[in-house]
């Protein structure tokens, strides 16, 4: 992965800042990050809770926008978007995995995955094609039918895995995405993410599991809204 | 985001998908969608089958004052309540009161547009059939009685102008009256009596419409139920050749005499656009020529105004109930929505984390609350189309259902949807994707 600073960076966040006003107090959740992330990263966020991992989270994934500072996702000023185009860019570039797998209920495993190409604008057959692709992908071939309550806690991660890359996506966001499994359906997934990198995706991983870092190619610590290691500026610097 | 955005970004394709996805969300919660819906259902099917009773009582109504004529005008004696108490009754023992011919002809001779005119004059006795009789009222008139009062014939023949010119002793029997009288064998051909003298029945005419139904008409002429309908017709002539100008009445006890030289009149007018002026003429000369009210008038085609007045009035209240049940069937519809939108957070956040834009959740609770109200709507509509059946099967009354009132009462509830749609979807639209995430 060294051979990756030449390229043009996926992700760069310069000076980011987030305010939040509780009652009286300001309170700043990140303090002035800066943060480039080349395509094919594999990167683990770690860090207590209350250092920032959700701010961040929410900042990488579009969800929010940043106070002070400025982030470009793939090559767009992002800290700006309307609301509008916030949606559109994380309809395309962005990929979440989330904790809870946030799968919609009402829906089967087809109509889950086919839930980012809805937005993009697919046809119905085009984006069934594309769904039920991904559901053989990740092992689900057979439940491509079945609602998430009727498959287990791994299935049902693998579903939000699967809809993360229909859009086929920039960047990955996965939010302790083994969080809620058990460490054998939890190994399935992490071995679904190594795959991914291997095959050339951009993954950043959000947890508090020291064990991930290992897992993961480059890994950044946040401490009090800050980066307090970042492993490649580590090597660079080394 | 306005509407026609909406609309402009809205593909065939999309808005198939989020149709089918709101019928799938609203089948999951199938009796909360149910109850929901209800407040529509009932709001619509009880416009519409009121509008149908409505209009079927008032197109009843309207009937029933055509057939009185449009283009008559009704005058009627009636005896004067201040003449009794006056000290004027103890000179005479004969009560003289009511519409004259001299009335008739100056009527004749000065309203513009008076074709015809039909007097009447009317003797209140017993009528008999040998042993069967009946307190009926006998009816003095002409030979085109019943072609100006739009009575049908029913069996038999009215008498003509020879008979009338002749005095004939024969007479016309009411529906009512005939079926009192000879219950069990054919009257055309038989005798009847009043007093002591005979007439023979040459006919049977349907009833009064005006007195079978109308209570006014009931109260303007003073006349009971069943005396109004037992009713028989002889020439004018006739009834003053046998009974004299004053008419005697022998009751159980007491006796009572009037001189009326005309118990009714009715006055034919050429066109309809002249007949409230006639009426207002002719309303002139009774008030000159009597100085007591002795004299009602009825204008069938003011009561046809009235009466559509009324009707417009029944419109509008029945409008304003309309409204107000849409209203509450509305409200019903956004407090469940409202509720919807909370219960869906999560989904809300997972949508717009993926790639959903505010319009896209406007739309999806948007068309969900539609389908919702529209679905109502349609239940509306059929179980109100098939209440007014109902009614008109079991309890004989007239219902009429037009056309457009399913339409607009349909069109008023998906609108209803529309309205009370747009806050709980801008609601849902407007909701943070980081708090909605986080929502448990």
């Amino acid at each position: 992965m060294v051979s990756s600073t030449s390229l043009e960076p996926v992700i760069e966040l310069r000076g980011v800042e987030k305010h939040y006003q509780m009652g009286d107090t300001l309170v700043k959740a990140l303090r002035g990050v800066d943060l480039r992330i080349y395509p094919g990263d594999y990167i683990s966020i770690l860090g207590p809770s209350g250092c920032g991992k959700s701010t961040m989270l929410n900042i990488l994934g579009c969800l929010d926008q940043p106070s002070v500072g400025q982030y470009f996702l793939d090559g767009i000023d992002v800290s700006k978007l309307s609301d509008d185009n916030l949606s559109q860019v994380r309809g395309k570039k962005l990929g979440f995995i989330f904790q809870s797998y946030n799968l919609i209920q009402q829906l089967t495993v087809v109509e889950n995955i086919e839930v980012p190409l809805y937005y993009q604008g697919l046809s119905e057959k085009e984006s069934r094609e594309i769904a039920v692709d991904l559901a053989c992908r990740v092992g689900l071939s057979k439940r491509l039918d079945h609602k998430p309550t009727e498959l287990s806690g791994g299935q049902q991660q693998r579903v939000a895995i699967a809809r993360a890359l229909s859009n086929d996506p920039a960047v990955i966001l996965a939010d302790e995405a083994t969080g809620n499994l058990d460490s054998k359906s939890g190994g399935d997934i992490l071995e679904i993410f190594d795959q991914l990198n291997a095959d050339g995706k951009t993954l950043i991983l959000i947890t508090h599991d020291e064990g991930m870092s290992k897992r993961t190619s480059r890994t950044i610590r946040l401490k009090d809204g800050e980066i307090a290691f970042d492993s490649r500026r580590e090597e660079v610097t080394a | 985001m306005s509407v026609p955005v909406l609309i402009r970004e809205l593909s065939f394709f999309r808005l198939k998908r989020s149709v089918l996805l709101g019928l799938k969300s609203l089948w999951l919660h199938k009796l909360r969608s149910l109850l929901t819906a209800m407040g529509i259902v009932f709001g619509v099917c009880s416009v519409i089958a009121m509008l149908a009773i409505g209009e079927g009582a008032s197109h009843e109504a309207q009937q029933q004052i055509k057939e009185l004529g449009s283009q008559n005008v009704i005058l009627r004696s009636v005896k004067p309540t201040n003449k009794t108490t006056a000290g004027e009754q103890e000179r005479s023992l004969i009560l003289e009161y009511g519409i004259t011919y001299r009335d008739i002809s100056q009527i004749q001779a000065t309203v513009p547009g008076v074709l015809v005119t039909i007097p009447a004059r009317e003797l209140k006795d017993f009528i008999w059939n040998e042993a069967l009789s009946i307190d009926g009222s006998t009816r003095g008139t002409v030979p085109w009685f019943p072609d100006m009062r739009n009575r049908k014939v029913q069996r038999g023949r009215f008498f003509t102008q020879i008979e009338m010119d002749t005095r004939a002793p024969i007479c016309v029997l009411s529906r009512s009256l005939a079926r009192h009288l000879f219950p069990l064998s054919e009257p055309i051909g038989d005798t009847v009596r009043i007093q002591s003298s005979y007439f023979r029945v040459i006919g049977v005419i349907q009833d009064d419409p005006a007195v079978a139904n109308s209570s006014e008409e009931k109260g303007a002429t003073g006349a009971t139920d069943q005396g109004a309908a037992m009713e028989m017709l002889i020439p004018i002539t006739t009834l003053e050749d046998h009974f004299g100008e004053v008419l005697f009445k022998y009751r159980s006890g007491s006796f009572e005499a009037e001189k009326v030289e005309l118990h009714e009149a009715t006055v034919r007018i050429d066109t309809p656009d002249r007949v409230m002026p006639a009426a207002e003429a002719i309303r002139h000369i009774l008030e000159r020529n009597h100085k007591d009210v002795d004299y009602t008038m009825v204008v069938p085609l003011d009561l046809l105004r009235r009466a559509e007045r009324t009707k417009q009035i029944f419109n509008i209240v029945l409008g304003s109930i309309a409204a107000i049940s849409l209203v509450v069937g509305g409200i019903g519809i956004m407090n469940i929505m409202l509720a919807t939108v909370t219960e869906r957070t999560r989904e809300i956040g997972i949508r717009r984390a993926l790639g959903a834009k505010k319009k896209d959740i406007v739309m999806q609770f948007l068309i969900e609350t539609v389908m919702l109200s529209g679905a109502g709507g349609l239940l509306g509509v059929a179980l109100g189309l098939l209440i007014p059946i109902i009614i008109t099967h079991f309890a004989q009354m007239e219902t009429i259902i037009q056309l457009w009132a399913p339409i607009l009462a349909f069109s008023i509830s998906v609108m209803t949807g529309v309205l009370f749609g747009i806050y709980p979807a801008f609601r849902a639209a407007g909701m943070n994707p980081v708090e909605a995430l986080r929502h448990e």
